[in-house]
Parts: structure tokens; C-alpha cells; sequence
């Protein structure tokens, strides 16, 4: 039935669709000026503050110092992490250096598939994930999660945590499409994110936090 | 049968316009819209080249529609996507069911979608037996209420936070009535997410299909068309045909364009990109994704050169919010699925005139549709097409049940009126005498309802061919 309806629909889109001659004219891309790189940071960060993102910009070698204190703050018990990566390695090594008066939150590792770790998923309380890169023109992370750094781990937990190189950050979406050319290796899922979960819909109020995470956090590291 | 139907639309804008609350919540709402807007769009050369090069990609993607689609069928399949093809809605329906009924699925969680409500989908399942549940918050409240959406964007815009609070309270069990925002959205958020957790297959809609990858990608702030894509093991997309783009460089500017117009941000909270099901080591994601491509009359449209610019239409509701005729009845009183000017003119083309040909009269052609438009549909023009189409005695006319409203007395005056300007002496007896009686005509039958918010114009006593020939004034 299916294959029918296809042959019809594609019979009349055919007989509709007489091409132009400017059917190849390329279109011409979005005009902008490469930013420099702590004007990129600067965008990104102004961009992502106004829509209620936390953004640390922080020294590589000591981010984790900024981060014990925010799951202090938080009173984080537990967090949700990708060992195995560089980001889960440092947290590894910088967790079990720790005697205990750090009172650090459990790092949770998301074992096995969603099916068995659904549970547990949903009672995560912070979840801290890498980064692909940014785009500072709109202010927004670029996330491609993996079999390492799952899906969920952005969105289901209340705080997501991103740690993101400021040499990553791209002056826009074009940008980050051609020089790392996407169209060749579009992973599973790619997403974009901008700040917390939010909705408009009773009055035009915002609100934060109304499927996915509450709180973002962004760690921006500079060398 | 048709005149049953202006009647009804007659009526349901009287019925809008009596309702001041209703009135109250537009007004403010799309005054909201409209200043968001602008502000995002603040540099006029910059928004008038990002609207054409929106227009130009969405004009490029429809004159090698047939071939981009082909393309995406076969990126997605190769992706592991099942691609299904709907002519009619109620195949679309069909194959959702179908879906469902292979996994022996009863709860489905949707994100939000015009497509499925086109498709009359929640009723249709409904009645097999099927839970399926609107996640977006104004589609969770909306459905509550048994109600459809008054906004392509911004479903629940006609409730205040009163309304809310008493629906939240009377159809939730164990709910406190409250009119803090906050709280009701507390009270969504858990409501859903058990929902989500039970979740057998998510359904949600497609902002914009890639050809060159096979990727779908959907915009949204709430997270909730990412938990019905991502949680549930089985994901079914709907998207109308005319969604299709050629390629991924493509998006950032109809991004930018969409999500501008809609709600007035440079991006939303999330653009989610799906290119294939979970694959091999990954954790999450469904197992299984499919891609429901519906016509619906789409195709039919795009046989008509002028018509098929409705084609560009990206969803972003900014006409709607532009438009004092909507701005002051709401959408409910369109009676369509796709209210305002793009539903204006949509709907007449997919329904037939008879049906909804009747919304076409609702404008003043002020053209604030098409100035704001981020793909530049010159939604007037086809307005005026309609009508026209609506009395055509062309047989080249091409929407369905064109020349409905031909008539008998229309066809004359027109003809009378033809014979007048093509006979000048016949024409200035005509003048003569219309400037002695004109004043004097009794405002009765079409006259009176035409004059009804109207002045009727003063005709003069000498025509402009005496006038200038008294001033003499000679061929110059």
C-alpha cells in the first residue's frame, strides 16, 4: 500500500515540478566576521547568561577546584559522569586523591543500556558531560553524545554540567558545519543547546526547568 | 452547504469578538510576539538578507523536491530510518498504528506536532485504543481540556493562569488548584515524566529534514520532544513532504529565521539532530525510527507556479501574531487546524474552497503578513488568488472546487459592467445618470451589507471627461 502511495505522490510531485533554471544557483551564505578568540568566549558567555546558563571561565589545570565547590554549594550527592574520556579520567584520579573532607558527591557511571539504568537515571542529580565545540554568535553548546557520553546524560538529570575548550567555540553554526565537515560523519545524534529547559506557554511566563534539566553549567576552559 | 459554513465562520467571529477575555489574552500575547521579534530582528538589512536566503533555499528545495526527496529516503533508509509514505491523513494514521501494533505498544508520549494534529492523530488512536499523551506544555494543558490549539507556536495562548489552575486541578487527580507558574509547571514536569518513563513509542513532528544527510532536525526549549525522540525504544517522526532541505548548511540560516520569527530567540534551548536509531555500543537513543512523509494535497499544490510558494511556509506562526484579523478572534474561530494567514490560504488548497474557501475573505490585505514572512510567502497576493479562484469561470483555474461562488447575479453585474466600458456613449448616458440617482439609491440587498462599515462613495456629477474638457485641457 505504502509502495503504491509513494509512486503516486512521486508521479504528481514529477509532473508538478518543472525545474527552473536557476534550479542549481547556490545560495549565498550568512555574512559575518570571524571574531577573535576572547571575543568569541565574551558572546558565547553574554549569550548563554541572558538565557540563564552558569558560565565559568576557568584556567584548564584547575577547573576541578571550581567544580568541587559548585557540587558543594549544590549539595550534590550524586554525579553522573563518562570514565574513560579525558574529563572522567581527571575526575577519577582527582576523587580518589580525596580523603573524604572534600565531601564529594558518588560518581555514578551509566552502566549498561538505558533499559537497565533507566531506575537509576531518574534519580541522578547532576550529570557532567564534554563538549563538541560552541557557536558564539548564537550562544550555544555543541554536544555529541556517544556510546561513552549517552543521550540522556544531558537531559534527564536536574543539573547538567558541560565543560567546553574555548578554542572549541566557532563564530557560528556555518562555521562549525564546513570546518568540521558534518555532512561527512553525522553521528547519531548531535544537539545544540542554549540554556536550561524552559517554556513560555502559560501567559508568555518563562519558566525554567519544565522537562529537561534545570540548571545548566558551562566550564569554559582557557589554556 | 458552503453558505452553512460562512455562516458558521460569520459566527464564530462574532462569537470571538463578544468574548473579551479571549480578546484580552491575544492582545497581549501577540503584542508580546511582535516586540519580541523585533528586537531580534533589530537590523533591517541583516533580517531583510537572512529572509532571502530563507526564501532562496526554500525555493531551490521545492524545484528539486521529487529528487531531494528521493535522496533523503535513501540517506535515511541507509541510516537504518524506515521511510513510509502517506497520501491522506488517514494513511499517515495508519501507519502509526501499524507501528504501534507491532510492538504491542498502548502509551504513546508526543512531542508537539502540527502535522499529527492535521492528522486528527490523538483522536485516531484514541479510538484504538492507544494513550496518547501531549508533552509540549500548552498541547499537555490543551489536551486536558479536550480543546485544539488557537497557535501554531503557542497552543494554549486563549488560557490565562486562572483557566489553567482549574483545569490542572479538576483533571489532574491529587492536584492543590494553584495560579503559581512555577508551580503548575512543577506539576507538569511530574506528571509527564512518568509518562515519558512508561513511554513505549515517541512521536514527534520535523522543523526541517536534511536530503544530504538524512537527518531530522526539531527545535525546541522545553526537553520534551528530546525525551519522546530519545527515551522511548521506538521513535516515529511525521513531517509533510514539503519540510525537505537539500543540505545541512542549509539549517543555520532557517534556524535562525524560524526561531526569530516564532518566539523572538536567536536559538532555542535545543536543536536536536537525529541521523539514525541507537547503533551498535550506544546506550540510548530508540532502537527503531521511523519517518511518516505525508502529501495531503502538497503535491497538487505544487503544480501551480504562484500556489506552491505556501510550500516555503516554515511553521513559525509570526504571521499569525502579525495579523489584526487573528489578533483579535483568536484561532479557534478559524475552524481549521492552521488558523490566521497561512491557514488562510493552506486550507483552502487542502480542503477544497467549498469547505474553506470562506477564510480567504477574513483580510484586509494589509500585508503585514508578507512583510514579516522570513520566507517572504506573499500571503495577500494569494489570498486574492483564492478569492478570485472562488468566482472563477476560468477552466484554467486550479484550487479544488474553483468558481463555487460563481453566480447568476454576480456574472451579470460584471458583464453589465464590461459592456458599460467598452461602449463610451452607452458610458456617458450611464455616468450622467448615475450621478443624478447614485445619491439617491436605497443601501438594499448586497448594497447594504457592503455599506455596512463602509461609506458609500459619492458619485460624482460630472465625469472626469467633461471636467477636463470644460478646463480645456487637449490631449497632454
Amino acid at each position: 500500500m505504502s509502495n503504491r502511495s509513494r509512486d503516486r505522490i512521486f508521479s504528481r510531485l514529477q509532473a508538478a515540478g518543472k525545474p527552473a533554471s536557476s534550479a542549481s544557483a547556490a545560495t549565498p551564505g550568512l555574512p559575518f566576521e570571524a571574531l577573535g578568540l576572547d571575543e568569541r568566549v565574551d558572546k558565547l558567555r553574554g549569550l548563554m547568561e541572558a538565557v540563564r546558563t552558569e558560565i565559568h571561565v576557568v584556567e584548564a589545570t584547575n577547573w576541578i577546584e571550581s567544580l568541587k565547590g559548585i557540587l558543594r554549594k549544590r549539595e550534590i550527592k550524586t554525579l553522573l559522569y563518562a570514565p574513560d574520556t579525558a574529563i572522567g579520567d581527571a575526575l577519577t584520579k582527582q576523587w580518589s586523591a580525596d580523603d573524604g573532607s572534600d565531601r564529594l558527591p558518588e560518581l555514578v557511571v551509566y552502566e549498561g543500556a538505558i533499559e537497565e539504568f533507566k531506575d537509576r537515571l531518574f534519580q541522578i542529580d547532576a550529570a557532567i558531560t564534554s563538549t563538541q565545540g560552541g557557536i558564539a554568535e548564537t550562544g550555544a553548546i555543541i554536544l555529541w553524545p556517544d556510546r561513552k557520553e549517552p543521550r540522556l546524560m544531558s537531559l534527564v538529570p536536574p543539573i547538567h554540567i558541560a565543560v567546553l575548550a574555548a578554542e572549541k567555540i566557532y563564530t557560528t553554526f556555518s562555521e562549525a558545519i564546513i570546518t568540521e565537515n558534518w555532512p561527512d560523519k553525522m553521528p547519531t545524534n548531535v544537539v545544540l543547546i542554549s540554556g536550561p529547559s524552559k517554556t513560555a506557554d502559560i501567559e508568555l511566563t518563562l519558566a525554567f526547568g519544565v522537562h529537561g534539566p534545570k540548571e545548566l553549567i558551562v566550564f569554559i576552559l582557557k589554556n | 452547504m458552503a453558505n452553512d459554513i460562512e455562516f458558521d465562520f460569520r459566527q464564530n467571529v462574532s462569537r470571538a469578538l463578544k468574548d473579551k477575555q479571549l480578546r484580552k489574552n491575544f492582545k497581549f500575547a501577540m503584542g508580546n510576539f511582535i516586540l519580541k521579534r523585533k528586537q531580534i530582528f533589530s537590523d533591517d538589512r541583516e533580517t531583510e538578507q537572512l529572509r532571502t536566503i530563507g526564501s532562496a533555499i526554500k525555493v531551490r528545495a521545492l524545484t528539486r523536491l521529487p529528487l531531494l526527496l528521493e535522496q533523503l529516503e535513501a540517506r535515511c533508509t541507509h541510516n537504518g530510518i524506515q521511510v513510509h509514505w502517506a497520501e491522506t491523513t488517514a494513511e499517515a494514521n495508519q501507519q502509526v498504528l501499524r507501528i504501534m501494533n507491532t510492538h504491542r505498544a498502548t502509551r504513546l508520549v508526543k512531542g508537539k506536532s502540527m502535522v499529527s494534529e492535521e492528522m486528527g492523530l490523538n483522536e485516531f488512536l484514541q479510538e484504538n485504543g492507544i494513550e496518547a499523551i501531549e508533552t509540549d506544555l500548552g498541547e499537555f494543558i490543551i489536551q486536558l481540556n479536550a480543546e485544539k490549539p488557537s497557535h501554531i507556536i503557542v497552543p494554549a495562548i486563549h488560557k490565562n493562569k486562572e483557566q489553567i489552575a482549574r483545569i490542572f486541578h479538576e483533571k489532574i487527580p491529587d492536584t492543590p488548584y494553584t495560579e503559581n507558574v512555577e508551580a503548575l509547571n512543577a506539576i507538569a514536569r511530574k506528571t509527564l515524566r512518568q509518562k515519558f518513563f512508561k513511554a513505549q513509542v515517541g512521536l514527534s513532528g520535523v522543523n526541517f529534514a536534511v536530503a544530504e544527510t538524512g537527518t531530522l532536525c526539531l527545535v525546541e526549549n522545553e526537553g520534551n520532544g528530546r525525551m519522546c525522540t530519545t527515551l522511548p525504544p521506538v521513535h516515529i517522526a511525521v513531517m509533510g513532504l514539503e519540510k525537505v532541505v537539500e543540505k545541512l548548511a542549509d539549517l543555520p540560516p532557517l534556524l535562525r529565521l524560524l526561531t526569530g520569527s516564532a518566539t523572538g530567540q536567536l536559538i532555542t534551548t535545543y536543536v536536536n539532530m537525529i541521523t539514525s536509531p541507537r547503533k551498535g555500543s550506544e546506550k540510548d537513543g530508540p532502537r527503531e525510527v521511523h519517518l511518516v512523509i505525508l502529501d495531503n494535497g502538497r503535491s497538487e499544490i505544487l503544480a501551480d507556479p504562484q500556489l506552491r510558494q505556501t510550500l516555503h511556509c516554515i511553521r513559525c506562526g509570526t504571521c499569525l501574531n502579525h495579523c489584526p484579523v487573528y489578533t483579535r478572534i483568536g484561532g479557534h474561530a478559524y475552524g481549521f487546524v492552521y488558523p490566521g494567514p497561512i491557514g488562510m490560504i493552506l486550507n483552502p488548497q487542502v480542503e477544497g474552497l467549498k469547505k474553506a474557501g470562506v477564510l480567504a475573505t477574513a483580510s484586509s490585505l494589509c500585508e503585514a503578513c508578507a512583510e514579516v514572512c522570513p520566507v517572504k510567502i506573499p500571503i495577500p497576493q494569494l489570498l486574492r488568488r483564492l478569492r478570485n479562484e472562488s468566482y472563477s469561470s476560468d477552466t484554467f483555474c486550479t484550487v479544488k472546487e474553483c468558481g463555487y461562488q460563481r453566480n447568476l447575479i454576480d456574472s451579470l453585474a460584471w458583464k453589465g459592467w464590461e459592456f458599460m466600458n467598452t461602449h463610451p456613449r452607452i458610458n456617458a448616458v450611464g455616468q450622467k445618470i448615475m450621478g443624478i440617482l447614485g445619491p439617491r439609491v436605497p443601501p438594499l440587498g448586497p448594497l447594504k451589507q457592503w455599506t455596512r462599515y463602509r461609506a458609500l462613495p459619492k458619485f460624482a456629477g460630472k465625469s472626469l471627461h467633461q471636467l477636463v474638457e470644460e478646463q480645456g485641457v487637449e490631449n497632454e
